[in-house]
């Protein structure tokens, strides 16, 4: 029974699934990866998947772009069917989550660029070790 | 390590397919995210705006505030990139273990950057003084303004393209964009509104208060894709170079 509903929700709500399938992704290459830059990449895809599934909360089945369509939604036109067009809100966040990403993306390949110099390496073992020497 | 991070992970991700299951279904008009404030912009936007595109209509207006600090969240980040690599000849050091070198020149890559970045340009114009009626806006258009650039950067080579668009004259746009985003929301405080609140200029301008506010955000978005455009470039011209400017990838 719970295996069903397990399973039905993965197979319908694929939008949901993807985005948990690259959280977790993103989350092992956080953790798991010995290397600095593949732990960047990983925080990046970490990031998609947020925005992936903050864009999915805003749709609205059969819905169009957020965009008004021409002669409609002013005083003396009809009035607008919130149904017909998907939620604008998640868009505008995702469009400032996207900008700031390429900012963190931007300063952290700065930093590791500042740590090869350094170090020589971008290991993170490595790195540990000739910080002990 | 690994298999406890993989166990983590898995953890984690069936502590997220459990409460998933609370969420509403995909693509239902009626779930909380999709009511109440939202429901008002779809409904309120394009009458007390004028700008039929709501992302923008939303970005630039009605959270005016979150993109100007948005736009001093990106000019930060490149003020954080050039201070971290930037070495000017004092600084500079002699060891240096790793720079990029480039190999060659390639006619077909550069004639094909030549044949595309005007155009691409003028797109990068059209998507952000469009972005009202159509999708785009000051950030899309200027990546897009910005990747003109580093593709002149990427054909050529990081010196003929810093003759032609001078770090300083980068510097300057970024620092410029803010400026005048905030500027905006400054004059709208002079002319009696609050702040950011466009509905002011309309007095200035010689229009309605709800087309003040499309004039306004378009001066918001010209601001942000100053900035944008400028640190998307900086960061390309830092980061492939090393922080020297002399010889990019």
């Amino acid at each position: 029974m719970y295996m069903e509903s397990l399973i039905s929700f993965i197979v319908t709500e694929y939008n949901y699934s993807a985005a948990l399938i690259l959280i977790m992704i993103g989350m092992y290459g956080m953790i798991a990866k010995n290397n600095l830059l593949k732990k960047v990449i990983g925080m990046s895809i970490f990031q998609s998947a947020i925005i992936l599934f903050y864009i999915s909360i805003g749709y609205k089945g059969g819905a169009s772009i957020p965009i008004i369509k021409h002669g409609s939604g002013m005083a003396d036109h009809a009035a607008i069917d919130p149904t017909l067009y998907v939620n604008p809100l998640p868009h505008v966040l995702m469009l400032t989550a996207i900008v700031v990403g390429v900012a963190t993306l931007g300063v952290a390949l700065a930093i590791l660029q500042k740590i090869y110099r350094v170090h020589g390496t971008i290991e993170e073992d490595e790195i540990l070790e000739s910080l002990k020497e | 390590m690994k298999r406890l991070t993989l166990f983590l992970v898995v953890l984690l991700g069936a502590y997220l397919v459990w409460t998933t299951q609370d969420l509403p279904d995909w693509g239902d008009p009626a779930s909380p995210a999709n009511s109440y404030l939202s429901t008002h912009y779809i409904k309120k936007a394009y009458e007390e705006t004028s700008v039929p595109n709501l992302v923008t209509a939303v970005l630039a207006d009605y959270r005016g505030y979150d993109t100007m600090f948005e736009t001093v969240v990106v000019f930060c980040a490149g003020l954080a990139v050039l201070t971290i690599l930037r070495r000017t000849k004092r600084k500079h050091k002699k060891n240096v273990k790793f720079r990029p070198q480039r190999e060659g020149v390639d006619i077909i890559l550069q004639n094909a950057a030549r044949l595309m970045i005007a155009p691409m340009q003028l797109f990068a114009l059209y998507v952000i003084a469009h972005g009202h009626h159509s999708p785009g806006g000051g950030f899309q258009g200027g990546v897009i303004l910005g990747a003109s650039f580093i593709l002149l950067a990427l054909a050529y080579d990081l010196k003929s393209t810093l003759r032609r668009f001078k770090e300083n004259t980068v510097l300057f746009y970024s620092g410029l964009g803010v400026l005048i985003y905030a500027g905006i929301g400054v004059i709208s405080l002079v002319l009696g509104g609050n702040f950011l609140a466009y509905a002011a200029w309309g007095g200035l301008l010689g229009i309605s208060e709800v087309e003040a506010h499309s004039y306004g955000m378009l001066g918001v978005e010209i601001g942000v894709a100053f900035t944008v455009m400028a640190i998307m470039f900086s960061l390309y011209l830092d980061l492939a170079s090393g922080g020297d400017l002399d010889e990019g990838l």
